[in-house]
């Protein structure tokens, strides 16, 4: 038996989700500088978000409002009156050295999200109940030199950039999940997907884990079956995509159960995933409690949102996913397995607008779940973040309708726009990647394949036409695929007398 | 013009407006007053002569081009080291901000230079404007231009100074607890706390961000009203900005009556302990508003007797956190050997950076926002502060403006109380509650106490919103003293060192 069954015949797991989501405003969350991603360092920077002496905070409304469209999205109820709260702490990537949060009266509490998860048994559906969904700024971006860690201690220097400063950040945190047993890493994947594809459908982030505009905590503890109390919880950090989601969960699950049979204690502290070995590694100890100092933020007046704007933010959300992937599901004739697919994959609204331009639900989902999931997983990032359009895709899909292009060319055409030749038309002429038509072009290459199969040539010519495949399939080959298949056949027919 | 510098702010205006003297003749004549006297006084820690005759030379060229220029376009002013201008030292008194240059103007700074008034230098004040005396600033202590031994207030003790001692007309402020008004009383001239909000605090450096406020001083109530006027109204970049227009402050200071207004005496400020002195000065000056028609009556503000120790938690708590940034990592002092941890830099940076009163209030604030202590300490004293703004309210559905005496006493001697926090927190007894409510007050020179012969000040109080109605009382007993003493209480300052 794995550690994994094991540990899950004696433990009940409990789960426990903090996810940081960056928004996609235009300014920053409390000054008026850009948030646009990978400019140079430090400067889009102002005295408020570089914290200089003198300098205060203008908070941003559609901060406010995206963060209250969120909590309406997650089922939560808004608070008539929430205030911003000082986090005070000593870093060097806090321009204040205190973070503007929020503590006792966030802006959106108590929602949850349904996810599904597929079982021995079917799909089952799991209920994650939220906490809170609060409104709080980024910090800088520490980079550390030297030194064999990476981290602060034993660098030799530290870089900060404080372009990330100052970005508004959400919290979303879930209450604890029990009773999710061996499903435990698959609830947790399915909720950050879930999450995911709802933040993209409000609009209000780019939710890329590799840009860190999506980021995971995953906190877990395991209880012996049978127990009441919960066992001390561990908090991992650096989960940055959805795969880590479910292998950190599942390796903390064995290490803690590994522990737990030795007769140790689980130490609360703060973890780290390491992707390239799937495990986790100790951080920061917190046996002390932290202490923050929260305080109310004296620079910013409490928001005390209006009841019909709330209703009107509520009335005008979008369709939830996951009733929006039920109706496209049944729109496109997907299968519901084909659908949480490609939902996994992101992949819902590239299909989406893939099939807006004219390609068939299949072809879509053959581009997209078929041959581009396996460029996205080898690059290992997103699909989304394929440097490919749904555009490219709908005219790539075209021109293999028209016999423009053979299912092999198309391929390579794609592999093309990927490494960024151009689009999809550009590359077809840059590297000449035509269907061969031409009948002078393709004569040649026919003869001899006739020649190579005399009975099946001898059997058209006494009408057998159905046997055609063959020389056809032999021509294709020589050709290297780039010959059009239809033109291959009719000329085939023509040179055997039918 | 042989004695620009002891002209009002509105006498320069006026001056100026005729053409009969230049911006920079004006400029000059307080610079060199400054070059020759502030040795003995010692109330600016940076003049920027070459900025402020550089302003001086815009205004008048603005004027010779017959451009439209503001009333007191031309006139000096002295800055609290505690307000950024851009380009111009900021250190709010202290070692670790030793060498910043902010590169930003204060809201307030860009109005007074929009206004063409001409910003002298930056005033000494006690560290981050903790303190009652100018003692606590990290460079050196302030004298009173009355006498030399004596403390100028604080903690903008620098600008009080200044314009007591004729180096400018007009001088800039902070009040967290009462550090506009108390400088002003204790040096004979007008200071004034706005209503809370409104006047814009970016741009000020934060000592109790909840309480700081940004404030005029002159020698006449007009023209304070008329730098108020200047620095008020409305700020986006300020949250706790008041988005309503700015009461008509110069039109309350020139109105010299009081007739039918209802005045209320704060019964627990004064009594057993205030000064005798500064008490009897406070009495006459009840029976100077009644014989003018006011209706005086003694009236209660029972929490103000927790003013004190509410405003000794809430202060110290924000401080605690504001202060935090000063830490190495990005701008003034930072104590490094080269190998030390970013930990290391930070605490070596704040042990040598700030002074002893920075410390004991930042330890304090850490202690009273600590988990397990913060509701004892921190949200009951949020709790105290909401009953006694209650009480002030309350006592304004009765009145129209309270009243008591600014300081329980006059100057000390320096020295006197530096190592008695206690006796030097006692100073503010009067100022906190106003403070604490967020409504304005003013301090007004009503005399000399009989004891020593320094000045005593009269406190105004008016409700949130409502300034105009302090430089109303103010500017009317302003106007009867000056008739029973042929000027003003501080033309009767000795002149310093002898020099005119």
């Amino acid at each position: 038996m794995s550690t994994y069954d094991e540990a899950i015949k004696k433990y009940d797991p409990v789960l426990g989700l903090e996810t940081h989501v960056e928004l996609s405003t235009n300014s920053k969350m409390f000054c008026g500088c850009s948030t646009e991603f990978g400019a140079e360092p430090n400067t889009q920077t102002c005295p408020t978000c570089l914290g200089l002496p003198g300098s205060l905070p203008v908070a941003n409304a559609i901060g406010i409002e995206s963060t209250i469209r969120i909590g309406l999205a997650l089922n939560c109820s808004i608070a008539a009156y929430s205030r911003f709260a000082r986090k005070n702490y000593f870093y060097p990537d806090m321009p204040k050295d205190f973070q503007t949060s929020q503590y006792d009266e966030p802006l959106c509490s108590n929602g949850y999200l349904d996810v599904l998860v597929d079982t021995e048994d079917g799909t089952k559906p799991f209920r994650v109940e939220i906490e809170r969904v609060h409104l709080e700024e980024d910090t800088g971006k520490l980079t550390h030199a030297g030194g064999t860690t990476g981290r602060i201690h034993g660098a030799d220097y530290s870089l900060v950039d404080y372009n990330r400063a100052g970005i508004p950040l959400v919290e979303i945190v879930t209450k604890p999940v029990p009773d999710t047993g061996e499903y435990a890493p698959l609830v947790a994947k399915a909720y950050v997907t879930e999450l995911r594809d709802l933040l993209r459908g409000l609009n209000v982030s780019d939710v890329r884990m590799e840009e860190g505009s999506l980021r995971c905590d995953v906190n877990l503890s395991l209880t012996p079956k049978g127990s009441k109390t919960w066992g001390t919880r561990t908090e991992t950090k650096n989960v940055n995509s959805l795969r880590s989601v479910e292998r950190a969960i599942k390796s903390e699950i064995e290490r803690q159960s590994l522990e737990l049979d030795k007769g140790n204690i689980i130490k609360q502290e703060t973890r780290h995933f390491q992707e390239d070995t799937g495990t986790t590694r100790s951080g920061r100890s917190k046996e002390v409690a932290e202490e923050y100092r929260y305080f109310p933020e004296p620079d910013l007046v409490p928001i005390a949102p209006d009841k019909a704007w709330i209703e009107k933010l509520k009335k005008d959300l979008p369709e939830q996913p996951s009733i929006r992937r039920t109706r496209l599901a049944k729109e496109w004739n997907f299968t519901d397995l084909e659908m949480r697919d490609v939902a996994t994959l992101g992949g819902v609204d590239l299909i989406a607008d893939t099939i807006a331009q004219g390609t068939s639900p299949a072809s879509a989902r053959k581009w997209w779940a078929g041959e581009l999931s396996g460029h996205a997983s080898k690059a290992g990032v997103e699909l989304i973040d394929l440097k490919i359009t749904p555009t490219d895709i709908a005219r790539i899909d075209a021109l293999v309708n028209d016999g423009k292009l053979t299912d092999k060319l198309a391929r390579q055409v794609i592999e093309a726009v990927l490494n960024s030749e151009g689009n999809p038309d550009e590359v077809i002429k840059k590297r000449n990647l035509s269907v061969v038509s031409d009948d002078s072009a393709l004569i040649p290459a026919i003869e001899e394949a006739i020649a190579a199969n005399p009975d099946a040539a001898a059997k058209i010519r006494e009408g057998k036409v159905q046997v055609v495949g063959v020389i056809v399939g032999a021509v294709m080959k020589t050709t290297g695929g780039s010959a059009d298949a239809a033109k291959v056949r009719e000329l085939v027919l023509k040179t055997l007398g039918q | 013009m042989s004695d620009l510098t002891k002209l009002s702010a509105l006498e320069l205006s006026s001056e100026l407006t005729k053409g009969s003297v230049s911006a920079v003749e004006v400029t000059k004549a307080h610079l060199d007053r400054i070059d020759s006297l502030d040795k003995s006084v010692q109330s600016f820690l940076h003049v920027d002569k070459t900025g402020a005759i550089k302003q001086a030379e815009e205004v008048d060229k603005n004027r010779k081009e017959n451009k439209k220029v503001s009333a007191l376009a031309g006139v000096p002013l002295a800055l609290k080291d505690v307000l950024t201008q851009q380009g111009v030292p900021t250190t709010c008194g202290s070692k670790i901000l030793e060498g910043w240059i902010p590169p930003y103007d204060s809201t307030v700074v860009k109005k007074l230079k929009s206004a063409g008034i001409v910003i002298l230098g930056k005033t000494n004040m006690d560290e981050f404007a903790m303190g009652s005396s100018t003692e606590n600033s990290a460079y050196f202590p302030t004298k009173n231009p009355w006498d030399l031994t004596k403390i100028p207030g604080g903690s903008s003790g620098g600008s009080s100074a200044a314009v007591s001692a004729f180096f400018a007309p007009l001088a800039i402020g902070t009040d967290t607890g009462g550090s506009i008004r108390q400088p002003a009383a204790v040096t004979g001239i007008v200071g004034a706390k706005p209503s809370y909000g409104g006047v814009s605090r970016f741009g000020l450096v934060a000592f109790a961000s909840s309480l700081d406020q940004a404030g005029p001083f002159a020698r006449t109530v007009l023209d304070c009203a008329m730098l108020h006027e200047v620095m008020a109204g409305h700020d986006p970049l300020d949250s706790t900005s008041i988005n309503q227009p700015v009461p008509d402050v110069v039109s309350a200071a020139k109105l010299q009556d009081v007739k039918g207004m209802k005045i209320g005496i704060i019964k627990e400020l004064g009594g057993e302990g205030w000064q005798t002195g500064v008490l009897n000065r406070f009495n006459e000056s009840v029976e100077l508003l009644k014989s003018m028609g006011a209706q005086v009556k003694e009236i209660s503000i029972p929490h103000s007797l927790y003013a004190l120790a509410t405003y000794y938690l809430i202060a110290p708590s924000e401080a605690s956190s504001n202060l935090a940034r000063f830490d190495g990592m990005r701008y003034g002092l930072r104590v490094d050997d080269g190998n030390f941890s970013a930990e290391e830099v930070m605490n070596k940076t704040r042990e040598k950076g700030f002074g002893k009163e920075v410390k004991r209030r930042i330890m304090i604030g850490t202690y009273a926002l600590s988990s397990g202590y913060y509701h004892a300490y921190y949200a009951q004293a949020q709790k105290v502060r909401a009953l006694i703004a209650q009480d002030l309210t309350n006592a304004f559905k009765e009145v129209d403006v309270l009243i008591s005496p600014t300081s329980p006493t006059t100057a000390w001697g320096l020295g006197e109380r530096v190592n008695n926090p206690m006796a030097m927190y006692l100073a503010d007894l009067a100022t906190l509650p106003p403070s604490l409510a967020g409504i304005p007050a003013m301090s007004v020179p009503i005399g000399l106490a009989d004891e020593d012969k320094l000045p005593v000040g009269l406190q105004i109080v008016a409700p949130f919103m409502n300034d105009d109605r302090m430089y109303r009382v103010g500017g009317a007993i302003e106007a009867s003293l000056k008739t029973k003493w042929n000027g003003l209480l501080i033309d009767q300052a000795p002149a310093l060192g002898g020099a005119k």
